[in-house]
């Protein structure tokens, strides 16, 4: 198991050097320029040395090894010395935002708590409202109930987060003005009383997410209990005489989690893709949101780096939903 | 089972344009496959409505602007801020017109005639994208299951694509390739383009992944070794005798790929990278409804109806083709 997974881990780093350049050859090909929002006034030469100084004047084999030694060398040295108070980064060259002139990386430190309050929480939600639903739909197929959750998951997968998310604004905060429509994120929970605002404010971007989610481990885990309800240990485990809730919660179930948790690994990335939508309509100034101004902005550092942690979650979920698979299952053995 | 002929049972599933010379007298005409797939599907309430909904709408949005001949992009200032018909039961003093059953926008334009040609340029979108990510699917995924030789190529390529971030690539690409495109097709058949290229070429991995699984198996058929004795050439083979046979997987993963690719359409112009505003689709209607959506909620609702009861129907429609595309099920 541990070789397996320090050669998986080894493996992926060609893998995400590699995603790196086709999301730098993207950003280069394209010809979107940064200095298309500058006043048209501006000289030609003014223009080229604006252009240097922002780093555009070298070619692309000379400054994308740069910027991966950025991110993987300098970017690191800097947050070792803010944590031990070290000098290892001696004043490296950091990737700085076209836009705020400021790290990339102090951007999204400042943005990344507000995405992974909404983002976490829905999955979690999401996931805890889908474990129940799906258990019952199995144990009882085809009742009422199992219909009912069919019919909510195809709502999941078919109605987009801005339609949902716009019919609940309308609903809850027009007509009924239960729920704030923004999400004000400069609140300080210190109080009760702000604590009661905090959830106010979270439940509607929350449950569009998490429907989402519902839609798509509530299939995942019917289908993987029905799988294992048929199976000859289920029966083995009755005629002994076990009760009914042991058998279901204890056999049944334990079986059934181990594609669901994988699912569920798998599933991280994309609701951070996800969230990208949302924060746009609940105004979330989250991760989302910022990388939808730095590609208004041709902010080119910032789409590059945002992408790229992005590619790195979606590398390391996968990486740890087959590590899960291997550990939760006695049968399937890497080495 | 027994009334039918060998096409249609589960273990004989003879390759497509194969006609075998049956016993006469024994065996009544061969049934159709397809006949027995409806059979199935018809069972399906969901995929029925599913259909019924689908065609629905594609007449709605190809016959109405026919039968319903209002410019949708006129300006008609003093109509402006119409309500839907059915607010006057509610409010006998909203501002209804029976010329604007739907109501009109805050510049006067009639909504039903934007959302039948939004509906279009949606639909239009979202099966010529279907169609682009299922052929390069199917393709990808018919090379690298009979070539053994490209096999690990290809598959290391899907995976890692599959592990790039999807939705923040297109959005670049969005953003990035405008521009050049408009300047090269026009302001409308540019930007049709990127965007029915970008969902196309971001959306072909899953059917790659199971038409390459259900080749590798079907490869391994006696009928394949049949024709392979008599000196089928790859090319014949795989046209002849693998597609035929992984059509049910494929027609599965396209409505799948129908449904995603409407709603990415719809997401691209709700976050302001779609088609540019003059030009109506669905979810730009609703993104442009959104800043007025306190005093007017209706114009929210009819594109997001429509994009999800189309989503849904597109949906239900594929469960129902799982179920009767499969032999197992199917003549139960």
């Amino acid at each position: 198991m541990l070789t397996y997974t320090i050669r998986r881990l080894l493996l992926s780093i060609p893998t995400l050097i590699f995603i790196a350049f086709v999301i730098f050859m993207l950003l280069e090909l394209a010809p979107g320029d940064p200095m298309a929002s500058m006043p048209l006034s501006i000289p030609p030469e003014v223009r080229q040395q604006m252009r240097e100084a922002l780093g555009l004047g070298e070619p692309w084999w000379i400054r994308f090894p740069l910027w991966l030694n950025q991110f993987f060398i300098v970017e690191p040295q800097y947050w070792i010395d803010a944590a031990f108070d070290t000098n290892f980064a001696d004043g490296a060259q950091r990737i700085i935002s076209f836009q705020s002139r400021s790290p990339v990386f102090e951007v999204i430190a400042q943005r990344l708590p507000q995405t992974l309050w909404v983002v976490a929480m829905s999955y979690v939600v999401g996931v805890l409202i889908a474990l129940p639903i799906g258990i019952i739909s199995a144990y009882k197929q085809y009742s009422v109930f199992d219909n009912a959750g069919t019919f909510v998951s195809m709502i999941g997968f078919s109605v987009p987060p801005f339609f949902s998310g716009v019919l609940l604004i309308v609903i809850f905060s027009v007509q009924l003005q239960w729920l704030p429509s923004i999400y004000d994120t400069t609140l300080v929970v210190n109080s009760w009383d702000s604590f009661k605002q905090q959830l106010l404010q979270m439940i509607m971007p929350v449950m569009v997410l998490a429907l989402q989610t519902t839609a798509q481990v509530s299939r995942y885990m019917r289908a993987s209990m029905l799988d294992n309800l048929s199976q000859d240990y289920v029966r083995t485990a009755r005629a002994k005489g076990m009760s009914e809730s042991v058998v279901v919660m204890k056999h049944v179930l334990r079986n059934s989690m181990i594609p669901v948790v994988t699912v569920i690994a798998l599933g991280i990335p994309s609701i951070f893709g996800g969230a990208i939508i949302t924060e746009q309509i609940f105004k979330v100034n989250g991760l989302g949101q910022l990388l939808i101004i730095a590609l208004q902005g041709s902010d080119i550092p910032m789409v590059m780096t945002i992408t790229f942690l992005l590619a790195v979650l979606i590398v390391m979920m996968n990486l740890i939903a087959d590590i899960l698979y291997g550990i939760l299952d006695p049968r399937i053995r890497y080495d | 089972m027994t009334d039918r002929a060998p096409q249609s049972s589960a273990d004989n599933l003879l390759p497509a344009g194969d006609p075998v010379p049956l016993p006469i007298a024994a065996v009544e005409k061969p049934r159709n496959q397809w006949l027995d797939v409806w059979d199935q599907f018809k069972t399906h309430k969901g995929a029925v409505f599913g259909l019924g909904f689908l065609i629905f709408i594609t007449l709605f949005v190809t016959i109405g602007p026919w039968l319903w001949q209002v410019d949708p992009g006129k300006l008609d200032i003093r109509n402006k801020d119409v309500r839907p018909l059915y607010m006057a039961l509610f409010d006998s003093d909203a501002k209804v017109s029976w010329a604007n059953p739907m109501g009109t926008d805050n510049l006067g334009r009639d909504i039903m005639a934007n959302i039948m040609q939004g509906g279009r340029i949606s639909l239009a979108v979202g099966w010529t994208a279907m169609i682009l990510a299922v052929f390069l699917g199917t393709l990808i995924g018919v090379l690298a299951g009979y070539f053994r030789r490209l096999d690990g190529l290809l598959m290391r390529f899907t995976d890692l694509v599959l592990s790039l971030p999807l939705l923040p690539l297109l959005l670049v690409m969005m953003l990035l390739f405008r521009d050049p495109l408009r300047a090269a097709f026009g302001p409308e058949n540019g930007i049709f383009i990127l965007i029915v290229v970008g969902i196309g070429i971001t959306s072909w991995m899953q059917t790659a992944r199971i038409v390459r699984g259900d080749v590798m198996a079907l490869k391994e058929r006696e009928f394949v070794l049949a024709a392979r004795s008599i000196g089928t050439p790859p090319r014949r083979m795989i046209t002849r005798h693998i597609l035929p046979n992984v059509l049910s997987p494929i027609m599965v993963s396209a409505t799948l790929g129908l449904a995603t690719a409407i709603i990415t359409e719809s997401a691209l112009s709700f976050l302001g990278l779609g088609f540019p505003s003059d030009f109506p689709t669905w979810g730009k209607i609703l993104f442009d409804s959104v800043d007025r959506m306190t005093a007017f909620p209706e114009r929210v609702l009819w594109p997001g109806l429509a994009i999800s009861l189309t989503v849904l129907a597109v949906n239900y429609i594929g469960d129902g083709l799982r179920d009767a595309l499969d032999p197992r099920i199917r003549g139960l």
